[in-house]
């Protein structure tokens, strides 16, 4: 068993009993909740007559639903308006703090969690959402559980969990120029597989992930359990903290960022911390990556040949020959030139200020393919002031993007933003399995968001890297 | 409050093979039937979009077959239940009948989802599940007994060694599965807890 790593500190720190089970019962430091997940929870809680025990470390957002054209109200989805009217309810009877669209806060739950500083080192954070592995970017020990799961938590403020190993993933060197942290982890999953991380906390750590920004640790973490490890983490380090020193909870309050950074400090794994397993990849030698298949973890090289199925594992065969009918790929190819229809910029995977700012520099004096219907679906509303304050929609919208409100949107097709039959989608966002996109026979082709808009102007996957005058740092 | 918490020590009845590796919740339950506020009614969706096509004519696949209507043990194959946490997916399989599941593998969280409902997730080798999903093909009669206690899966005269992680076992055969009451009678120590924690404010 690991010793000395983030995830036993944190988790000896919020350990509140061992159940008969032989599990323990968690302190949660902080639930999220959204609209699709916690509805029923809230109704088991009313059945049981429980009451909500600590609304003050619960905060709800909406953003699973929630349009990104028209968000006038009534929303024209009668599902989408009774989805949202239960929320709203929900927070209101029980005293949670509702980032709603009319705050200017509403935003995916992943994005602004960290926005507001409520995602910070040390503390422990769940939310009825498969992608809270998101906030382990911060040091955090985050990550998804079900609506049985969020009853718990809204009834007692614990969860009842076992403890996991941890496997340290160490990224070296330095990452070429057109390489993005989108592009590790999708190295990542392809290496260890979908379900590698099954059983384990993932630790990302190297030069390649220290020197990424926040949002490139959080696309990262955000794609753990697409590698099967429900949780994922990064040590807390001055990146993260000059990150903190911004936030609504800090800005106006150094005196308690200074309280905290002990904290922050102590939770940091240990020099000499053990680990129950360790991987260590080259940054140096990874390209874009781009997926053929209908899993994340069938990735390649953008100047990589998609694999034979019977040169793969025996278990990954067949998967890989449904992949590649769904997909009409042929072995041998690459995914250069692979024709796209439509380009998603946006989700929690890839949808903050920086991944705007790469996708924009792009696009700019370009224009999107005649054959392709793009659009940009920033993570948050501050997201999308602040891209709006530096003219980003402007360079979007004059190449043909269409810039929208914020939400999940077309990474998972739950409001009007879906594919159409058989289209074919450069995607930002982290899941390309069948019917994802709101189609069941769309084709999703994920990649990291320069890509996309690489995709988005030439109307095929492209190797942004041969754009002419874009310089990719 | 729900004081009778069911012990789960097995569950018996006929199969029904769902095959093929790294099936996502996206699968088990397409992300449109989601726009609900109840689970009451998913069971009709269960891989809804494996089972019908765009003009709702049904599509080969199990859960449409009348001779596997009547199945409470769904035999998959690896990572069964990866991607989103959706409740809605063990909860539509329920809904649709399924009462355990026997599997290589299962993604975590789904594995979880299902404890909080009382389904067993029970793991065997490869081989193990692909004799006992032609079994069912041949026997959609037969009866199969998923031993939670002793970790062994039984049919027509086989019996095989399976797994059920421990705490999953403890909790469907002591009956403390629904974690609710038990953690809540724990509130004093959870709110020592709360106030011992250098970052609340409570």
């Amino acid at each position: 068993m690991s010793e000395g790593t983030l995830y036993d500190k944190v988790w000896e720190e919020h350990t509140v009993s061992e159940l008969p089970t032989g599990q323990t019962q968690l302190f949660v430091g902080l639930h999220l909740i959204h609209e699709v997940t916690s509805p029923q929870a809230f109704g088991m809680l009313q059945e049981r007559d429980l009451e909500v025990a600590y609304p003050e470390l619960t905060h709800a957002t909406v953003d699973h639903i929630v349009p990104t054209a028209d968000q006038s109200r009534p929303y024209r989805d009668g599902a989408a308006e009774e989805m949202m009217a239960e929320l709203e309810e929900n927070v209101r009877d029980a005293g949670i703090e509702f980032s709603d669209p009319t705050t200017g806060d509403q935003g995916i739950v992943h994005v602004i969690g960290p926005e507001q500083g409520l995602t910070q080192p040390g503390k422990t954070i769940v939310c009825g959402d498969s992608h809270t592995s998101t906030h382990g970017a911060f040091g955090a020990l985050a990550f998804g559980i079900g609506t049985s799961q969020i009853r718990d938590v809204l009834a007692t403020q614990t969860v009842a969990m076992e403890k996991k190993d941890v496997r340290k993933i160490e990224v070296t060197g330095e990452l070429g120029p057109g390489v993005e942290a989108k592009d590790i982890i999708l190295e990542v999953i392809r290496r260890l597989g979908t379900e590698g991380g099954v059983g384990y906390v993932y630790e990302y750590a190297g030069e390649a992930i220290e020197t990424l920004d926040m949002e490139g640790r959080m696309s990262i973490c955000n794609m753990s359990i697409e590698g099967g490890a429900r949780a994922g983490y990064v040590n807390p380090d001055e990146t993260t903290y000059e990150w903190l020193k911004e936030t609504d909870e800090f800005r106006e309050r150094p005196e308690r960022f200074e309280e905290l950074k002990p904290y922050w400090e102590s939770i940091r794994s240990d020099d000499d911390a053990e680990y129950d397993d360790v991987v260590t990849i080259d940054g140096s030698e990874l390209e874009p990556v781009v997926t053929w298949g209908t899993t994340p973890g069938q990735g390649i090289g953008i100047d990589d040949p998609i694999p034979e199925p019977a040169s793969l594992a025996a278990d990954k065969q067949d998967t890989a020959r449904r992949a590649q009918e769904h997909m009409r790929v042929t072995p041998g190819d690459t995914m250069e030139g692979y024709e796209v229809d439509v380009a998603f910029l946006g989700s929690c995977t890839n949808a903050r200020l920086p991944d705007l700012r790469r996708a924009a520099a792009v696009v700019e004096g370009r224009e999107v393919h005649d054959d392709v219907r793009a659009m940009v679906v920033p993570g948050s509303q501050r997201v999308k002031a602040a891209a709006e304050a530096e003219g980003l929609d402007e360079i979007f919208e004059e190449a043909g993007f269409e810039w929208r409100n914020a939400g999940c949107s077309m990474c998972l097709g739950m409001n009007e933003d879906q594919l159409e039959g058989d289209e074919a989608c450069a995607s930002s966002s982290n899941r390309n399995f069948v019917g994802r996109q709101g189609s069941k026979d769309g084709r999703t082709v994920l990649m990291n968001p320069r890509m996309v808009a690489a995709a988005a102007v030439e109307g095929e996957v492209t190797d942004v890297r041969d754009l002419k005058e874009v310089t990719v740092a | 409050m729900t004081d009778e918490i069911p012990e789960i020590g097995s569950v018996t009845g006929t199969g029904v093979p769902v095959r093929g590796n790294d099936i996502d919740t996206d699968q088990v339950i397409p992300a449109r039937f989601m726009k609900v506020v109840t689970f009451d009614g998913l069971g009709e969706f269960a891989f809804f979009d494996l089972r019908f096509d765009e003009d709702d004519e049904q599509k080969d696949h199990p859960f449409n077959e009348s001779a596997f209507q009547s199945a409470s043990v769904l035999a998959v194959n690896a990572n069964f239940g990866c991607g989103s946490s959706r409740e809605h997916a063990p909860q539509a399989l329920m809904r649709w009948g399924i009462d355990a599941i026997v599997g290589e593998s299962f993604a975590e969280i789904f594995a979880g989802n299902c404890l909080a409902l009382g389904i067993p997730t029970v793991t065997a080798d490869h081989d193990a599940i692909a004799d006992l999903q032609a079994w069912i093909d041949d026997n959609p009669d037969g009866e199969i007994h998923v031993d939670v206690e002793t970790e062994t899966v039984t049919y027509g005269g086989n019996t095989i060694e399976a797994t059920v992680d421990d705490a999953q076992r403890r909790a469907l055969t002591e009956g403390v599965w629904d974690t609710t009451a038990l953690m809540k009678s724990n509130a004093d120590a959870v709110a020592d807890r709360a106030t011992s924690l250098s970052y609340t404010d409570v």
